[in-house]
């Protein structure tokens, strides 16, 4: 198959960007995204050029390494992530638009690369259980209910990709952050640290520069794990109430918190 | 210089070995903890754990990843589970059962105590991950659920849907988070090492690369552990990452760590087959999957039809025929050669010839669709999303694909390597899994090591470390020089070929010669067509943009450059162990009917490989493997 690609190109975060126009041709229909560009890249270095830096990793849609916005959509129009997309979804000859993912908070920092380390200092700020490693209790003598354990995983599921953040217009990371609380919060070793963690996570979640949620619902859209913009919600009332409890610890007082 | 292989096993019954050395090792004061500095490389399974409990106990942990998070190594992708002797589905599973079968499926090569640790230390496992909010998959009254898994006759294995490895590094990788927020862990993201930093004989830190600068930055410590993984990709195809590479092991083992075993490494017997020359990597399915699929390939060559309108006697279901008794679900050695062997035959199927089917009619129509999408959907999906084909529909098509390292750094009983402070848990060392690694086990490994043994290995070796270097000694410098140098090398060979050429070369030789069978001619010829690549590669690289810069392409020719040293001493590996031996098939030694025949009374022993300078033949040595427990007998799964 042949394409036409508009790639974007910026040599560090500090330099101008701008797109590079490449045509492709001989690409197998069933060669992902990613190996598309790696052999775009090959005949870019054969060819004496430099080649377009990209992240990947596992290449099989676990480690949220990829993060590419095809066509202006973060992963493409698949709601998988970027190197699940194949060529034979496109037509042949089609033009094809790839960029970083676009953030104020994930600053380029080379072509289609982002620095997404906020993510680390929100998991940092409460996105954890306070354990460390030894003899533990025996699990089955706290049984947990399996709805609760569904609940837990459909929110752990989470990849850390940023899709999310680049699919909201108002660059949020709720649904990353609303993942994770929902995640801890909903079994019982979560709960000892529930309060904290929301509130912790969520001044993080601000500092780093991520927009507030005003429900598009963009985020779920894009989430190649289709994590339900439910976790928000779920972590809007458990901040309320985090909030709240520490009002009512500090007897009313309104000094910031 | 030689290497001494002093396993250091604690004398004593089997079951009181790691009792007995817990008793007795050397301990840190909790205030004089922080005093000390420990380095470690990999921040998977192994080394997120190992991280997150070192900086629990007070030490100041410094991690590295090449990765842009600590969450994203590839102990994510493991999706079918983690054993551990709980016994919850009360079949009279004990540590004992899981220690035979692990020595037995690693076809009597591993060291017995190092396995029986192992097997002893899984059920802590699981009640640690539970304690961090592990979702594991619970049964309707809320206890654990656990399922049988790749070959094994009990239920002791415990999953998060297809997930397992993703949940349980978000559980390590937390924990560590939880360590750098409180200070007591930094983590190095986009950091690759280059090399290890040996002052007076002991390990004492490492050049690494920043990746986004492309600056060479020196880091000292007390002891330094590798927790980087296996080093599949030599094959350039595999199920590891595209970033997972030998350099760290191999660049330590240039320094002086002995290297045992590489020639061990698992083709798994469920990938997706590939389909061209295009790809840059091969789809795992779990091997859970063999639960309920069954695996045939047309009795005839020329068979036509679409394989769900072949009838029953058309079909031959040839793992079932020839193991009767476990069937589909023979451990993963056994089943790969078996399908290369119906394909060489000229029986697969697929636009290659090398395939066959995993169907799941019988299952679907037995235990209902909805039994099947509980147990596997996600799987289904996975395997539809990247081939276009419905496995409700049509059975999947699969093909063995190299997929984990048993071999990698040799370790003694506290997972040190020859080179005193400089330590190798999870899949870089060589010690628990012998010539075969079975399902499940590989996460149990990593994790033992991480949260329950390297630990107190530290404590015990730090007891006795009086002075700090700091990364102004001259070594460092000296060893910064070498890293330098070796990058401008790269840049400067000034050829045409980018480096996905030669690895793509590299892999082939490596797939056709040093892969599911080996023989000495072959391997002869492979240890010389790699040199003739390697030569090519010096030669003819092209490494485009600056040393000073992020610079994938001189990542990745870096890389390649180690495989390319690598490969050789693993085909060497593969031609001094003349038998057949879990994943190591020689076929000059086997059965009439293709199975292994080992040789224990000359190789029952690990091969050892000490560096000896770029242009002379490695040394060997042998650590021997005794059996005490378990009486080696021929692995039979008929």
């Amino acid at each position: 198959m042949k394409f036409e690609l508009k790639i974007w190109r910026q040599d560090t975060g500090a330099a101008d960007g701008a797109f590079e126009r490449h045509e492709v041709d001989g690409i197998d229909p069933d060669a992902s995204m990613l190996e598309m560009l790696d052999i775009l890249n090959e005949r870019i270095i054969a060819g004496g050029g430099t080649a377009i830096a990209f992240d990947s990793d596992c290449r099989e849609g676990i480690c949220g390494s990829c993060s590419l916005l095809i066509d202006g959509t973060p992963h493409g129009p698949r709601r998988v992530t970027s190197c699940q997309v194949f060529m034979r979804d496109f037509p042949d000859g089609a033009e094809i638009s790839i960029e970083p993912f676009w953030a104020t908070a994930f600053p380029v920092i080379r072509d289609l690369i982002v620095d997404r380390s906020p993510f680390d200092r929100i998991i940092q700020s409460g996105g954890y259980i306070s354990v460390t490693s030894g003899p533990k209790p025996e699990p089955n003598s706290n049984p947990i209910h399996p709805e609760a354990q569904e609940h837990a995983m459909d929110a752990s599921i989470c990849i850390g990709c940023g899709a999310c953040v680049a699919a909201c217009p108002n660059g949020a990371a709720m649904l990353f952050t609303g993942a994770k609380a929902a995640h801890l919060n909903s079994l019982p070793q979560g709960d000892p640290e529930r309060l904290h963690r929301v509130r912790s996570m969520v001044r993080q979640h601000d500092a780093e520069g991520f927009g507030g949620c005003t429900n598009h619902g963009e985020c779920q859209a894009a989430c190649p794990q289709e994590i339900s913009i439910k976790v928000i919600g779920e972590m809007n009332a458990e901040y309320r109430h985090a909030m709240l409890e520490k009002l009512r610890a500090r007897g009313g007082s309104i000094e910031p918190l | 210089m030689s290497l001494t292989l002093e396993a250091k096993v604690p004398e004593g019954p089997i079951d009181q070995k790691w009792r007995t050395w817990l008793d007795g090792h050397k301990l840190v004061g909790p205030r004089n903890r922080s005093d000390y500095n420990v380095i470690v490389v990999g921040t998977g399974l192994a080394g997120a754990s190992a991280g997150a409990t070192l900086a629990g106990m007070g030490y100041q942990v410094e991690c590295f990843c090449y990765q842009d998070s600590a969450r994203r190594a590839h102990s994510i992708a493991a999706q079918g589970g983690i054993n551990a002797t709980k016994d919850y589905a009360n079949e009279g599973d004990s540590v004992h059962r899981l220690f035979v079968d692990t020595i037995k499926g690693g076809d009597f090569r591993a060291r017995e105590s190092n396995v029986w640790r192992l097997a002893e230390l899984s059920t802590q496992i699981i009640d640690q991950a539970v304690a961090q909010g592990v979702p594991f998959n619970r049964e309707y009254g809320g206890l654990l659920a656990t399922r049988s898994f790749g070959g094994v006759l009990v239920e002791r294995t415990f999953y998060c849907r297809g997930q397992t490895g993703q949940q349980l590094l978000l559980g390590a990788y937390q924990s560590l988070q939880k360590q750098v927020a409180d200070g007591q862990a930094v983590v190095n993201s986009r950091h690759e090492m280059l090399d290890l930093v040996i002052v007076d004989g002991r390990a004492r830190g490492i050049i690494a690369r920043d990746l986004v600068t492309g600056e060479l930055t020196a880091h000292a410590a007390d002891a330094v552990v590798l927790a980087t993984g296996g080093y599949c990709n030599v094959y350039y195809l595999s199920t590891n990452a595209i970033g997972c590479n030998v350099t760290a092991t191999w660049r330590a083992h240039k320094r002086g760590a002995g290297f045992a075993n590489p020639c061990y490494t698992q083709i798994h017997p469920t990938c997706i087959p590939q389909t061209g020359d295009y790809q840059s990597k091969l789809t795992l399915m779990s091997e859970s999957l063999r639960n309920d699929g069954r695996i045939w390939v047309p009795r005839d060559p020329q068979e036509s039809r679409e394989p769900s309108e072949v009838p029953e006697e058309d079909r031959y279901y040839y793992l079932e025929e020839r193991y009767p008794r476990f069937g589909n679900l023979v451990p993963r050695d056994v089943a790969s050669r078996a399908a290369k062997i119906v394909c060489d035959d000229g029986l697969g199927i697929g636009g290659t010839g090398r395939g066959v089917y995993l169907d799941f009619r019988d299952a679907i129509r037995d235990k209902g669709e909805s039994t099947i999408a509980g147990r596997y959907g996600n799987l289904f999906e996975m395997y539809e999303r990247i081939t276009g084909e419905s496995p409700w529909r049509t059975p999947m098509k699969i093909y063995p694909a190299p997929h984990y390292s048993m071999g990698g750094l040799w370790v003694d009983y506290t997972l040190q390597t020859t080179i005193p402070g400089l330590f190798a848990i999870g899949e870089a060392n060589f010690s628990d899994h012998g010539a075969n690694r079975l399902g499940a086990s590989a996460m149990m490994q990593c994790l033992a090591d991480g949260y329950f043994i390297l630990p107190h290995c530290v404590t015990d070796y730090l007891a006795d470390v009086s002075e700090s270097v700091d990364a102004g000694h001259e070594e460092f410098g000296a060893t910064r020089e070498r890293c330098q140098s070796r990058l401008r090398a790269l840049l400067d060979v000034g050829g045409k070929t980018p480096a996905t050429i030669f690895h793509r070369r590299l892999g082939a030789v490596m797939l056709d010669r040093c892969g599911i069978t080996r023989d000495a001619d072959g391997l002869q010829s492979a240890i010389s067509d790699i040199r003739e690549i390697r030569e090519e590669y010096w030669r003819d690289l092209r490494v485009d943009g600056e040393e000073k810069d992020l610079n994938q392409s001189l990542e990745y020719a870096g890389r390649v450059a180690d495989f390319l040293e690598f490969a050789e001493t693993m085909c060497l590996d593969a031609l001094e162990r003349e038998e057949s031996c879990g994943c190591h098939l020689r076929s000059e030694h086997q059965t009439e009917e293709g199975e292994a025949v080992r040789n224990d009374a000359r190789y029952a022993h690990a091969q050892v490989w000490e560096y000896t300078g770029p242009d002379s033949q490695p040394e060997l040595h042998h650590e021997e493997l005794g059996f005490e427990v378990v009486e080696p007998s021929t692995r039979s799964y008929k």
